[in-house]
């Protein structure tokens, strides 16, 4: 019951939701960088939403499965063939034992998420499977997936219900223009008024110095009012940081816990899926909007998806 | 009556800010407002990240809301914070000074003008106040070093630098939990692992506690490096004037 590793991809890591209640040890959470692809990748394939995942960035695996097994990827496109044919993203595939998997790299976006039914037979490390790259924990060894690598499925199911239908009503399209909303802050009081303006009015281009840490951009510098440097506080997924210089760099799911650069403002969470498969080349614009409007935007997506996953498996697992 | 301020964070998050300096009697207001949310068991809260003078509360919002996860903290932290401050544990950190394993403890005695035993004895002279962790698991940031021992970091930091290291950067000691590169003076090394997967508490410590650096020997220090191998070494330390 496992699946082999032929060719790894660039940046393949094993990630769930993330390690939570840990970060005031300096653990960074890590987790999918975009956890809405996650989630309904494992919705296609009736696990959990936050069940631990293979995320591959840019370009993607070649695995072969020793079992039979439901898949399912999701987020940007590898073109996925199985053993030489082509299937759908977006849609739940049978795995017969042997099968190879091949994926090439994405056009459009970054991450593509891949979803095994029953999960992978992986340890929960201070309570996530998440891979902590820096710090070598969780997931597969603590690292990035490598060629020979066998990785333990832990229940594959060979065969779900409706296989047919279970496909996603839409595909994402990421494109080449993104505009992200943000609520202003923590540390905007640190700018001007023209600089805010500045901020929210002119285009970013995302830089290839880019990864699961942080997205770095280039553009009309911000300037702060007096020094970018802050007494080091605690950084939350999406903040903008804003370091001397004033290029601003997006903070990720492998963000250092603390940063002593000031923060002009922090990405809604409803679109931080978005911010995480802008790639090198990519201009962003930022438009803000209050916490209570961010709420309820994220409140509208969570039942969306819910309904989403309602559909696809008949209940929604408490606590998800 | 405690003087702070909440500032939203995106919508998941909110930081609680209680002075702009480093000093302990604010860090200890974070500290205390961290463990009396803690003891609260506020349902929403997912994580809390204390540092100099601030409390950054991660939270869901399809639990909690902005304006109800505000009223929460301020009904807290309104009330008296000095007296749930944490109790503070003084973690006995055995070091073995100079030599191999501290490379520019030279360096940094000249820097001062004073020989190399009295940096030793003056930097394991104080209790240190970890005031946060964060960077890497378990790095600690201290506060309270003699301002004489004080050094400015390499120019060209090193690529590699063992775990366990002790350091001198600026006005900053610390030990490195974990390899890592780094542009501290190292002066020392400890065999003890702050960070350590493999115990239940993987991090030794918490941000409210203190260190204080004890010197030893190489012979002590193979001994105990030979004891944290075999997972049997426990990390002495003082609580309420008790050794533990």
């Amino acid at each position: 019951m496992s699946m082999e590793i032929l060719t790894p991809g660039l940046l393949s890591t094993i990630q769930d939701f993330g390690r939570f209640g840990y970060q005031a040890s300096g653990f960074a959470p890590t987790g999918a960088a975009d956890s809405l692809s996650m989630k309904k990748a494992n919705a296609l394939v009736g696990n959990d939403p936050g069940e631990a995942v293979i995320e591959m960035m840019l370009l993607g695996v070649t695995a072969r499965f020793n079992t039979p097994c439901v898949i399912a990827l999701t987020g940007a496109d590898m073109m996925p063939k199985v053993n030489g044919g082509e299937v759908e993203n977006g849609a739940a595939i049978r795995i017969a034992r042997g099968d190879v998997l091949e994926l090439s790299g994405t056009r459009d976006g970054m991450g593509c998420y891949l979803a095994v039914s029953g999960g992978f037979d992986l340890p929960l490390v201070m309570g996530s499977r998440s891979t902590g790259l820096r710090f070598g924990v969780g997931g597969f060894n603590g690292r990035k997936i490598m060629r020979g690598d066998v990785l333990k499925l832990r229940a594959p199911v060979p065969d779900l219900p409706d296989l047919p239908r279970r496909r996603l009503t839409t595909l994402p399209v990421f494109g080449k223009h993104v505009v992200l909303r943000t609520v202003p802050g923590p540390q905007d009081y640190m700018f001007s008024e023209s600089e805010l303006e500045g901020f929210f009015s002119h285009p970013y281009s995302v830089t290839n110095a880019t990864d699961r840490m942080g997205i770095r951009l280039e553009g009309e510098p911000i300037v702060p009012k007096k020094s970018s440097d802050i007494i080091s506080d605690g950084t939350a997924f999406g903040a903008i940081q804003v370091p001397t210089g004033g290029q601003p760099i997006i903070l990720m799911a492998d963000r250092q816990t603390t940063g002593g650069y000031a923060k002009i403002a922090t990405v809604i969470t409803a679109d931080l899926p978005r911010a995480a498969q802008m790639r090198p080349g990519c201009t962003v614009r930022f438009m803000p909007v209050t916490v209570d409007e961010a709420q309820d935007i994220l409140a509208i997506e969570n039942k969306a998806f819910e309904e989403e996953y309602r559909l696809l498996n008949g209940v929604y697992p408490s606590g998800s | 009556m405690t003087d702070f301020s909440i500032r939203a964070v995106g919508d998941s998050a909110v930081t609680v800010e209680f002075g702009t300096g480093i000093d302990p009697a604010v860090n200890a207001k974070v500290h205390a407002l961290r463990s009396l949310l803690s003891e609260e068991g506020v349902p929403g809260i997912t994580d809390m990240i204390p540092t100099f003078c601030s409390l950054l509360i991660c939270y869901d919002p399809g639990v909690i809301r902005f304006g109800e996860i505000c009223g929460k903290i301020r009904r807290v932290a309104e009330g008296n914070l000095a007296s749930a401050a944490a109790p503070s544990r003084t973690f006995l950190i055995s070091v073995c000074y100079g030599g191999d394993y501290g490379e520019d403890l030279p360096y940094v005695a000249e820097h001062a003008g004073i020989s190399e035993r009295e940096v030793i004895r003056r930097h394991s002279a104080p209790d240190y106040l970890i005031y946060m962790l964060g960077f890497l698991p378990g790095f600690s940031y201290l506060g309270g070093m003699d301002p004489v021992l004080e050094t400015p970091r390499l120019s060209q930091p090193r690529q590699l630098i063992p775990a366990g290291s002790v350091g001198i950067g600026g006005s900053q000691t610390g030990l490195y939990p974990l390899d890592s590169p780094g542009g501290w003076r190292l002066i020392g090394r400890s065999p003890v692992r702050p960070y350590d997967p493999r115990r239940k508490e993987p991090i030794l410590y918490r941000a409210g506690d203190k260190i204080r650096f004890v010197p030893i020997d190489e012979r002590e220090y193979r001994k105990i490096e030979a004891a944290v191998k075999a997972g049997s070494y426990e990390c002495p330390y003082l609580e309420g004037g008790k050794r533990r």
